[in-house]
């Protein structure tokens, strides 16, 4: 799960990190009197999950209160686009203004999990405000690194290798000290599966603060992270992934017209693979569960369906430990109900199944009332969507 | 013969009265493992389905003997299941539970250090060793003995690819799933390492997926060690990066974990890579002369 900059720099100040100071608004109205507090100079952010908010013309400096409520007026309701958006952009329903720092420099620091060392792992650089993968392509050798004990956290020593290797001493050097600590816990105390500051500034003072600042969490954990949980906003997720995870799908929308519904996560995308293959584009990924019930199959119809890039279904159910026939009766069973919903599959849908009792389960559909194209084996069922396509 | 698991199997199932855990009991047990009962803690004493149960881990191996466990502990409570088993001693531990907190495996896998277990998975269908014993929740029928061993990040896919050895008159000595997962108990290579010491073990087919670098890593002991040829498969080629395809470890983070990256470094290893999931079965069927 992801959340928005300034709930994350709210996160990182209670575990002791030192961030700007910032209020987050919704009416550009209330940016001046912000603003006035801060001197009469601030930063407006425009609040967004997405990664790239500057580039596009979400970040912008305000030298007076009344170019604060201009700026925040012209950022608040904007589609705004960066590489992270697709061109469609994001709309902004919510700027940060912040406090304007003085920067001397800017430098980067990050915690995530190194899946080969099964660690998490801390990286620290001079290139802040820079990609780290660019960083790590360009120049390996100037990412600090360390490796986070799980049981013990980060340790003192491994924080002063970091500011010293950052290239900072006295009273400098301890604030980096700190906030590589508190970075580290809340890593460790909120489930996150990414924190990063990009970039993590001194100023003219040699004071250290956040200046950006990112949160990515483990969804997995979010049982037991329930203050972290109610930072989800529905409005940057894709409206049919939310309902789809409200149904217990897994289902993430793409740009082609074969929309698939496929039981198990690596066979979905084995999938999407071989329908590449035969010349066509999925519309999605979609995993239905490995029983694959009449109730998660017409939630996944319905989903499925909504796309309007849609011009065929291809299912692809391997019946393991669910019964094919079962299945089967589930699919016919959830077409019925979308027909008496009076919303019917007015699409080709091939259906490929496989496993257990598959005899039956094919027998099951050619009864139905619904013409299936029925296929056998993966790559028939690719061809056979493909080709339906045209028709 | 086998890997991992076979005739000597004496497994347990923890969570043995919730509903799966039940439910895949029996199912081990029809296919002819040796099931001797099970763990839920508050339970001990009782009997479900002629299966013995015990409270703790600890006690069903003294009083059984078990040398594997399955488990079927809620997210929750699975990474002190994993860890319970393994203080007992249990030789095979196989976490079936999907949903476990990275952090939770990352200890876990801080806890197994230094003792002797084994843990495959979480987040994987198990392994079956045709005709001998399943640990897992894989259908049996499927499958059949034979000389191909199966290894997969994958459920459904790894029953794809069984399917078509199976229907190319190829069997299996044994199909293990490794889990989705991005921190797991088994890797590829400890998998490889005992296929290549199992004489009966002619070809192996290795499904990867998209995320982490495991099928790399795989590659370069494959390049250097295994003379059995190698059938791969890498699922995910068409996902968008960023985004996480199901499984909690299919992810392109960064530009890395691509399935172009892994499917080249294990051509460059010798390993006979199929684009289509639908060729899996035929091509090893051509690999060994068939």
């Amino acid at each position: 799960m992801k959340i928005h900059e300034f709930q994350a720099k709210g996160i990182l100040r209670r575990f002791g990190a030192a961030v700007p100071q910032g209020k987050v608004i919704d009416d550009p109205a209330q940016a001046g009197p912000i603003c006035e507090d801060f001197g009469g100079r601030c930063v407006v952010k425009a609040q967004i999950h997405a990664g790239g908010r500057g580039k596009g013309g979400g970040v912008k400096v305000a030298s007076s209160p009344s170019e604060a409520e201009r700026l925040a007026g012209e950022i608040l309701g904007m589609q705004l686009v960066t590489h992270q958006t697709g061109p469609e952009g994001q709309q902004v329903r919510q700027v940060l203004i912040e406090e304007a720092l003085e920067i001397d420099r800017e430098l980067y620091l990050g915690v995530t999990l190194d899946r080969a060392a099964e660690r998490p792992l801390l990286m620290a650089s001079r290139a802040g405000g820079m990609d780290i993968e660019e960083v790590a392509q360009s120049d390996p050798d100037a990412i600090l690194r360390e490796l986070i004990d799980p049981l013990l956290g980060v340790l003192p020593f491994q924080c002063r290798r970091i500011a010293s290797g950052l290239g900072f001493e006295g009273g400098t050097a301890r604030q980096i000290q700190s906030i590589v600590s508190s970075v580290v816990a809340a890593y460790l105390e909120t489930d996150a599966s990414l924190v990063e500051i990009n970039p993590l500034m001194v100023d003219s003072k040699g004071d250290v603060y956040a200046l950006d600042a990112k949160m990515n969490f483990d969804d997995n954990a979010l049982f037991r992270r329930r203050d972290i949980a109610e930072l989800r906003d529905v409005h940057e997720e894709n409206p049919l992934e939310v309902e789809a995870s409200e149904h217990g799908i897994s289902y993430i929308k793409l740009d082609g017209s074969i929309g698939c519904m496929v039981n198990g996560a690596g066979l979905a995308m084995a999938t999407m693979d071989i329908i590449k293959l035969y010349g066509a584009e999925p519309a999605n990924f979609l995993d239905v569960g490995g029983s694959a019930s009449q109730e998660a199959v017409a939630s996944a119809f319905r989903i499925i369906l909504s796309d309007p890039a849609v011009k065929a279904v291809l299912i692809n159910i391997f019946g393991g430990i669910a019964r094919t026939d079962r299945i089967a009766r589930g699919v016919v069973a959830a077409i019925d109900e979308l027909a008496a919903e009076g919303t019917p599959v007015e699409v080709p849908v091939v259906v490929r199944l496989e496993g257990t009792n598959v005899e039956e389960g094919r027998e099951v559909l050619e009864r139905a009332d619904f013409d299936f194209l029925v296929a056998d084996g993966m790559a028939t069922a690719a061809e056979r969507a493909v080709e339906a396509l045209g028709g | 013969m086998s890997i991992l698991v076979g005739e000597s199997t004496r497994l347990i199932v923890q969570g043995i009265t919730g509903r799966e855990g039940l439910f895949h009991a029996m199912g081990c047990r029809e296919y002819g493992t040796e099931v001797v009962g099970g763990v839920t803690p508050g339970k001990g004493g009782s009997t479900v389905e002629g299966f013995p149960v015990w409270d703790s881990v600890e006690r069903a191996r003294r009083v059984s003997g078990c040398n594997a466990t399955l488990i079927f502990v809620p997210p929750p409570f699975a990474a002190d299941a994993i860890m319970e088993a393994a203080d007992a001693g249990v030789e095979l531990i196989v976490c079936i539970t999907e949903g476990i907190p990275v952090q939770d495996m990352v200890r876990v896998k801080a806890f197994l250090r230094g003792r002797d277990s084994r843990l495959l998975g979480p987040n994987c269908p198990g392994l079956i060793s045709p005709g001998q014993a399943k640990v897992g929740i894989m259908p049996g029928h499927i499958h059949e003995p034979g000389n191909v061993g199966v290894i997969s990040r994958s459920g459904t896919l790894t029953y794809e690819a069984v399917w078509q050895l199976t229907n190319e008159g190829l069997g299996q000595t044994t199909c293990v799933g490794i889990g989705g997962d991005p921190v797991n108990g088994t890797s590829f290579i400890d998998v490889l390492e005992l296929f290549a010491g199992d004489d009966s073990t002619e070809a192996v087919v290795l499904i990867g997926e998209i995320g982490g670098t495991a099928e790399e890593e795989a590659a370069a002991w494959i390049g250097e060690h295994l003379d059995v040829p190698v059938v791969g498969f890498i699922a995910g080629a068409t996902a968008p990066p960023g985004r996480r395809m199901g499984h909690a470890g299919a992810i392109v983070a960064g530009g890395k974990g691509t399935a172009a990256e892994k499917k080249a470094a294990l051509a460059a290893a010798g390993v006979l890579v199929v684009d289509s999931p639908a060729e899996m079965g035929a091509r090893v069927s051509e690999a060994l002369g068939g």
